[in-house]
């Protein structure tokens, strides 16, 4: 089954962004220059966080936007990237309705999840959770 | 080194121009955070320099561990303070931290001054001088932050440091507050940011920051996760955060109250971290890149008395010191009271701690006549009265006569105008944190460089030592010599306090190595004595003695849980510390 990251529960989240730093480790740096989730305030942080992840759409825009195929459609849902074929162009980024494509400007591409579930791992309150698409 | 850390933005308020340097060197010798910050504050401020003045600079700075393992979470930020005339350092949590280790900077200076109100914003490389004339003067110093949070970019990854009226009017214990609830609190940065025209300094950035041996990397990072969010410390945080002393520092009589003329309170059980928790809890926050989550925000739902099932609910962080400040310490007896105090500090910009040692001192010296009508202009000035005290407020941050322009400046100018010296709770000029708890909390805040209840924990070694022996003049002393001295390393890595359990020297060292530096564990303790011997260097150029110093006589007539304190054995012991600070010194 293919699985895809979730979130559970955001009011849980206390924005310590632990599962951000864990996405950039995964690719083997420290910082945030990779990852793929993002952790902000809704607008002051009195009022609780927003936690952005690719939701693994079935029929993905960002798919459909790339002029070069470098986003291919996974089968059961989300996009893989193909880095080599990826010319930055930054629509993908764009066409997400949810901002979950975030862009790496260090390598001029985007940062797309893998659906790896690292992140959870490191989420100290089970804000978020891989699971099964179905 | 990672490529990030040696920079060093230079801002110039005053031509507005900046420049990056690289000063690997300064980092290799002094890792970061104090250990930088302090050296760069002896560069540039030059001596005898008015806090107020342009001469004064702000220096913040982060460290190795920022950006790269958990926990490490704070900024270190050094100038001269404005109250104390002398050594200024504090620090905070929020974004702060991982923001400027992110947009690829070591450490922020600023220096000069603008004509006109400006604010900064540092979006990695691109820095902009923006004209905040329209936010000058802004009555709520949240709503500054709501301001820039709309016109600028980075959400999630950046800083917002701003300061409020008090800071503008140069109230010289005014904060400066990032992400709405963390402070550099204490010593009157917001001053120092008022005198320089700076309303507020946003930093933003994503940068990689590569490590050489990433299997080990991932197996520290682990092993320090792992270990912090089992730790039972860290869940007391979690769970109840600092508010969880009230109840246990008033049992054992050494929380002050009624301007420390008793040290336990009647009515502490409606300022405990378990009330707050049960009845106002609203939810819990954390710094970035630290899984405990210590904040906690209180929702405080009031009505509107002109209409009916009309409601405001208003978040508000407290933590002990603000509890023990807006508090026990002016006898504020209901929770909803202390809460709206926190709130008209938090929207003001002043120091909790600070402003609730002015008020219990006016409050006091109120009573005792040494100050009249005249003075506090009709308030009702007495312990617990939410509404005069949050009036005088108001007086001071506006300056509205002498006597509350007076105490916008401090304890030590209102006892060298009005007297009442013997009740004024001030150390080096700073006020009285919340600990009574014996010996080691008061040689803390004298011989600490910041005269903060951080410097050395006192209140800490107070709390062990009851349970075991007592100590000697000299071991008491030593014992705090050597964790302030360890305390300059995790304030140069830069990681929270909390986590000095899980920080250990061996760990450090760990780290440290992963990242390529060579320093063992006696290394590192020496360039803890040579960050806090720096310290000591700047303040006595400028003009601080600390043999000179006094304790204020309160503290000699109220019991701590050792009984009465003997002033003899007291300055016995500041002796005995001077003494190693300059042996060490010497050999450092």
């Amino acid at each position: 089954m293919v699985k895809r990251l979730s979130v559970l529960d955001a009011n849980r989240c206390t924005g310590c962004q632990s599962c951000m730093f864990a996405c950039s480790r995964r690719f083997g740096v420290g910082g945030l220059a990779y990852s793929a989730i993002h952790v902000r305030s809704v607008g002051g942080i009195e009022h609780g966080f927003v936690v952005i992840v690719c939701r693994a759409c079935p029929d993905p825009p960002c798919a459909k936007v790339c002029p070069v195929d470098a986003l291919k459609v996974r089968v059961g849902g989300g996009v893989i990237l193909d880095a080599a074929k990826c010319i930055g162009c930054g629509f993908c980024a764009k066409s997400c309705p949810y901002g979950a494509i975030f862009w790496n400007e260090r390598e001029n591409k985007p940062n797309i999840c893998v659906y790896c579930g690292y992140c959870a791992g490191y989420c100290p309150h089970e804000v978020i959770a891989l699971e099964e698409l179905g | 080194m990672d490529e990030y850390l040696k920079n060093i933005l230079y801002i110039d308020l005053s031509r507005k121009r900046f420049w990056v340097e690289d000063r690997g060197s300064l980092f290799e010798e002094y890792l970061g955070g104090v250990g930088v910050a302090s050296k760069i504050l002896l560069e540039e401020c030059p001596k005898n320099a008015d806090p107020l003045g342009p001469e004064n600079v702000i220096v913040f700075a982060v460290g190795p561990l920022n950006g790269l393992f958990p926990l490490a979470s704070k900024t270190v930020a050094c100038f001269k303070s404005p109250l104390t005339k002398s050594y200024g350092e504090s620090h905070a949590g929020g974004r702060s931290a991982i923001a400027i280790r992110q947009a690829g900077y070591g450490a922020i200076v600023i220096k000069g001054a603008s004509e006109t109100p400006v604010y900064v914003a540092v979006h990695g490389k691109n820095i902009i001088f923006r004209n905040a004339s329209a936010l000058w003067g802004l009555r709520n110093s949240i709503t500054v932050g709501r301001v820039l949070r709309e016109i600028e970019g980075g959400a999630g990854v950046r800083t917002i440091m701003r300061i409020g009226v008090a800071g503008e009017n140069l109230v010289s214990y005014a904060s400066v507050n990032t992400e709405t609830y963390r402070h550099f609190g204490r010593l009157g940065l917001g001053a120092v940011f008022g005198s320089k025209k700076l309303k507020a300094v946003i930093v933003s950035g994503k940068t990689m920051i590569s490590v050489s041996n990433v299997k080990r990397y991932r197996e520290l990072y682990d092993k320090i996760y792992t270990t912090s969010i089992k730790s039972s410390v860290m869940k007391k945080y979690h769970d109840l955060g600092t508010a969880s002393n009230i109840i246990p520092l008033n049992t054992i009589h050494a929380l002050p109250t009624k301007n420390l003329r008793e040290s336990s309170f009647e009515y502490a059980e409606n300022i405990s971290g378990e009330r707050l928790a049960e009845k106002y809890l609203g939810r819990r926050v954390a710094c970035a890149h630290c899984p405990i989550a210590c904040i906690h925000l209180a929702a405080l739902r009031e009505p509107y008395v002109t209409e009916p099932y009309f409601y405001k609910t208003t978040m508000i962080s407290y933590d002990h010191e603000l509890l023990y400040a807006l508090g026990s310490m002016i006898g504020v007896k209901d929770t909803e009271g202390v809460l709206k105090l926190i709130d008209e500090v938090e929207k003001w910009g002043v120091d909790a701690m600070m402003t609730g040692t002015v008020l219990a001192w006016m409050t006091e010296a109120y009573e005792r006549g040494i100050v009249g009508e005249n003075e506090i202009l009709g308030l009702k000035l007495e312990w617990g009265s939410v509404e005069s005290y949050t009036k005088a407020i108001e007086y001071i941050v506006k300056g509205v006569n002498e006597f509350y322009k007076t105490a916008s400046k401090g304890l030590d100018a209102l006892t060298s105008r009005y007297g009442g010296e013997e009740f004024s709770l001030s150390y080096g000029g700073n006020g009285m944190p919340g600990y009574h708890t014996g010996p080691g909390a008061h040689l803390t805040y004298l011989t600490g460089a910041r005269h903060s209840h951080l410097d050395s924990a006192g209140y800490s070694l107070d709390q062990e030592t009851l349970k075991g022996k007592q100590l000697s003049e000299k071991e008491i002393a030593e014992k705090l010599y050597h964790e302030e001295s360890w305390r300059q390393i995790l304030s140069s890595l830069v990681v929270c306090f909390f986590s000095r359990g899980i920080y250990t020297p061996e760990t450090v060292c760990e780290t440290l190595d992963i990242l390529g530096y060579s320093f063992n564990e006696v290394e590192l303790k020496r360039l803890g004595e040579k960050i806090l011997s720096n310290k000591n260097d700047f303040k006595e150029r400028e003009g601080f003695n600390m043999l000179n110093q006094r304790f204020p006589k309160r503290i000699f007539e109220t019991p701590t849980p050792f009984g009465l304190l003997e002033e003899k054995t007291l300055y016995e012991s500041v002796k005995e510390f001077y003494k190693i600070l300059k042996e060490r010194a010497r050999n450092s």
